[in-house]
């Protein structure tokens, strides 16, 4: 197990200290195949997901957290060459056939996208998808599928269950149709949940809401739950531990608190300052200066080190992720752990 | 029109509402640096120039008939053969073409000059637009080829009447083309201000409208092309067409397909000749509009 | 739904009447005289005038107009100048030839044009790609009645698989029905085949990278299932909204088949008519085209509301 899974303090969010680990991610990358060679995407991405536990995935986008999702999913492009191992639930999946993958997709993963109006099948009633996917899964008969259909759709908190089964996507509102999503997610009783960006395309008074759900889904069911976002708010409140990406890279990994509260990396920290804070009354907005550097152009050394305002001559090597203070950071000059 | 369709799927999905935003300027160059495009110019040009040098080729009349001569198969003597008539086959085929080619491009200078015309009033119009639209979803729809046999059941086979028909029948898809790009051009800001300024309308049309819509009508042109050539020949081989006295690829086959047992190169030859000009036609129309619209090519 | 076809079929109805639009005023501006022409020379002039009066000829132009209308919509087109019987029930002994031409010939194109589409995008540009697409192009640029002739020569004349002319009505039994339609069909096909397989190839190209097909895919649902049923099922609907072009490029194309197969089709009886200066029997004929012609894209629409549900609720 890796290191940063140091003992949880008593009084955190998290279940039992010693649940087991689900999604367990060790020196992960990933590059595309193109015509002129291999484009890295992702490099030496680490981190594991207990059961009942919520990681949070955080970075910009185009930082390689939902392709990273994608590699976990065995969703991949066809182009990709991934390296590093993957374990669900104790059992090695990186190196099974496509097929295998695909197997375990539904059964054991389950996958919610950012836009669930183009997530869902626009011509094929909301029954259909979901009974189509537990017939598969779970060997159910139509009339089984169906009964559990309109049962999740029940739990996600969907009214007249029975009717939505019937209707299309199209004719549900933005709320509505991700909690089909997540329904369709949980149907089949995985033990990891994947959120890419779950509540991104939806109102800010849905988003709350589904969350909310999210949240109940998790403890209920005791889900491992991987959460892809840009939001630290929504880290702080949903998540116990956190990931934070950059440029492929992770650059600081931890429990969301201590991250959210006193991050070491300064990208990190620039992420937290970006965010307009309203709880200590006055309202602070500092961007990062620059710009995430395109894949295919990425620094040598620490890839963070032409925005970053500590960076000296050292920077110029790649730092690895150790540990500095309560989290672990890819930075040859973290910040003092508290402020 | 469904005498002719659009050889691409993205017409159809409403690509052509949006704006071919492409300068002329470079099509030529690109043309030639395009294989595709390159092969279909060296292909019509092949076509023009034995079509043009059709008399200097093979002279005399081909349309003489030499019973002597008859079902020879292709040789050395006879390069295509001979037919029922005895007449020499790589005769009636150079010969054939120089109507086939004529009727279409006569067809498609009127058609698409129409087309033009009215397509710009139509973007201009509201009221004029209601009826033309109404006019071209009926004519899109109906076989050309039954209104062109009905019109030269009326008029009488001749030259005249092919060309007719067919010009009016290929108006209605490049008017539909035409105004969808005029409706996007006159949106634009240059446009609106010259309207502002009181710049007159059929300056607006010269200046203005004319060069953006070129582009989409560039390409339009080589398949109305296509079809205007495949249309002649159809009604040609039908008997409803130039007349039994000129000689087309469409004529030419009429006869031959009697004799499709017994001298199958009759048949063989004048549809050849009719397959590579439309091949060719289309091919050029393809890369046209990979070249032309970028948006569209990305597809392939 | 209901609503939705009764939408389409106000869009239709151009299609029917602007054709036969043309037709009237072709044949009323024309120089020359109608009853005329179409009693040839020996004619005497009485039997002209009797004519004219028949058809309405002496009339002023709108009132002509009014009466070619009243005729159009109570389906009384008078009577075959040739057959001396009344164009409505003539018509209907050669539009069935052509219906089942047409419908056999389309859903060939669309069999065929689906299937290779579908093989194209799958292995896109590997070589079986290339050669789909280029066949593609050839297929679009070829003449029916010619293609028509290179079947007959090798399917009918060489191979003796098939007659190589005349119709036997689907009553006279599958076998002997299929062997007359298949060549004329497969002919009158090839083209839209050729234009729906590029259809088919682009559209599935776009609906592949569609999230919902990334979803299936997370579900753990089968490639087979996720092509066969997720992917066709939305990659189709471009094909079937151009299956009404189709069937009107086909009944055109049908005269020509018809001619050369020797089928008692409308086309036929559309050129025999031309032929006889049977103006009666022409209009009919366009009529009746039309009118086919507006119940197979009626049928196409429909079938189009059944793929597509985001239409039914309009």
């Amino acid at each position: 197990m890796t290191a940063h899974l140091a003992p949880l303090p008593a009084d955190q969010l998290s279940p039992a200290p010693l649940a087991p680990t689900v999604l367990d991610v060790d020196n992960l990358s990933l590059s595309l195949r193109n015509a002129d060679g291999m484009l890295p995407i992702v490099t030496d991405v680490s981190f594991s997901i207990r059961q009942g536990e919520a990681v949070a995935l955080v970075g910009e986008s185009g930082c390689g957290k939902s392709i990273t999702a994608s590699a976990i999913m065995g969703i991949a492009p066809e182009n990709a060459v991934i390296s590093g191992t993957i374990t669900l639930n104790g059992k090695v999946i990186s190196n099974l056939s496509p097929g295998d993958r695909r197997r375990l997709c539904g059964r054991h993963m389950g996958f919610i996208f950012q836009e669930p109006m183009t997530a869902l099948h626009p011509a094929l009633s909301i029954g259909r998808q979901m009974t189509d996917t537990l017939r598969h899964n779970l060997g159910l008969s139509q009339g089984e599928a169906t009964n559990r259909a309109a049962e999740l759709l029940d739990r996600v908190g969907i009214p007249r269950a029975r009717d939505i089964l019937k209707g299309y996507v199209h004719e549900l509102s933005g709320g509505m149709r991700q909690r089909v999503m997540i329904a369709l997610a949980i149907s089949c009783g995985p033990s990891l949940i994947i959120a890419d960006e779950p509540t991104t395309a939806l109102d800010v008074t849905i988003q709350a809401q589904v969350l909310d759900l999210l949240e109940d889904m998790r403890r209920e069911l005791n889900l491992a739950m991987l959460f892809i976002t840009h939001d630290l708010e929504v880290v702080g409140d949903f998540c116990e531990k956190a990931v934070v990406m950059y440029a492929g890279d992770v650059v600081e990994r931890g429990l969301s608190a201590d991250i959210v509260g006193a991050p070491t990396h300064p990208y990190a920290r620039g992420l937290i300052d970006a965010v307009p804070a309203h709880d200590d009354g006055r309202t602070r907005l500092t961007p990062i200066l620059g710009t995430v550097p395109p894949v295919g152009q990425w620094p040598e050394g620490c890839r963070f080190a032409p925005r970053c305002s500590r960076a000296d001559a050292q920077c110029q090597t790649r730092p690895s992720l150790e540990r500095h203070g309560q989290t672990d950071a890819r930075c040859w000059h973290p910040l003092e752990g508290n402020r | 029109m469904t005498l002719i369709q659009a050889t691409s799927p993205d017409r159809l999905s409403g690509g052509d509402e949006e704006a071919f935003v492409t300068t002329n300027r470079s099509v030529w160059q690109r043309l030639l640096a395009n294989p595709t495009a390159m092969a279909s110019i060296i292909m019509l040009t092949i076509l023009a120039l034995s079509a043009v040098l059709a008399p200097l080729l093979a002279p005399g009349n081909p349309l003489r008939v030499s019973p002597a001569d008859r079902f020879i198969p292709p040789g050395a003597e006879h390069l295509f053969g001979t037919d029922n008539l005895g007449r020499d086959m790589l005769k009636m085929v150079l010969h054939g073409g120089r109507t086939s080619l004529l009727v279409g491009l006569v067809v498609t200078v009127i058609s698409m000059s129409i087309a033009v015309v009215l397509g710009a009033i139509s973007g201009f119009y509201r009221q004029v637009d209601v009826v033309l639209m109404r006019l071209v979803d009926g004519l899109m729809a109906f076989p050309g080829i039954v209104l062109a046999t009905a019109a030269a059941g009326i008029m009488g086979p001749s030259m005249t009447t092919v060309i007719t028909s067919l010009s009016i029948v290929l108006i209605a898809p490049s008017l539909r083309i035409v105004r969808g790009q005029v409706l996007v051009v006159r949106e634009l800001q240059m446009i609106e201000a010259a309207r502002a300024v009181g710049v007159p309308t059929l300056r607006l049309f010269t200046r203005y409208i004319l060069p953006a819509v070129s582009s989409p009508i560039l390409v339009q042109a080589s398949f109305i092309f296509s079809a205007a050539v495949l249309g002649e020949a159809g009604l040609s081989f039908i008997g409803v067409g130039i007349g039994p006295k000129e000689l087309s690829w469409g004529n030419a086959l009429t006869e031959a397909r009697n004799y499709i047992a017994q001298a199958p190169w009759i048949v063989l030859f004048p549809g050849l000749a009719l397959m590579f000009t439309i091949l060719a036609l289309n091919l050029l129309g393809d890369s046209l509009r990979d070249i032309l619209d970028p948006r569209l090519a990305r597809r392939r | 739904m209901l609503r939705y076809l009764g939408k389409r079929f106000l869009l239709i109805l151009p299609t029917i009447f602007v054709p036969l639009i043309l037709v009237f005023l072709l044949l009323r501006l024309s120089p020359g005289d109608p009853a005329g022409m179409m009693l040839g020379d020996q004619a005497t002039a009485e039997q002209i005038a009797a004519l004219r009066t028949q058809l309405g000829l002496d009339q002023p132009i709108w009132v002509q107009f009014l009466l070619w209308l009243k005729g159009i919509v109570t389906l009384d087109l008078g009577n075959s100048i040739f057959f001396r019987e009344p164009v409505m029930q003539i018509v209907p002994r050669y539009a069935g030839v052509t219906i089942m031409l047409t419908l056999v010939a389309l859903t060939l194109a669309i069999l065929i044009g689906i299937t290779m589409g579908l093989i194209s995008a799958m292995n896109r540009n590997r070589p079986i790609d290339r050669g789909v697409v280029t066949t593609a192009v050839l297929g679009i640029s070829l003449p029916e009645f010619w293609f028509a002739l290179l079947l007959i020569f090798i399917f009918a004349v060489t191979l003796r698989w098939f007659p190589v002319a005349g119709y036997n009505p689907p009553s006279a039994g599958v076998i002997a029905f299929a062997s007359t339609i298949f060549l004329p069909a497969l002919a009158l096909g090839v083209r839209q085949s050729a234009l729906m397989t590029r259809m088919m190839r682009s559209s599935m190209l776009d609906v592949l990278n569609e999230p919902y097909i990334t979803t299936a895919r997370a579900q753990g649902l089968p490639e087979s299932k996720v092509i066969g049923q997720y992917a066709m099922r939305t990659a189709a609907m471009p094909v079937v909204t151009v299956a009404g072009l189709s069937a009107g490029y086909m009944l055109g194309g049908a005269v020509a088949i018809e001619i050369i197969f020797a089928l008692p089709g409308l086309g036929r009886m559309l050129v025999e008519a031309v032929g006889r200066r049977d103006y009666p029997l022409v209009e009919g004929g366009v009529l009746t085209i039309s009118l086919v012609l507006a119940v197979l894209n009626l049928a196409i629409d429909l079938i189009y509301a059944i793929l597509d549900p985001r239409i039914r609720y309009q």
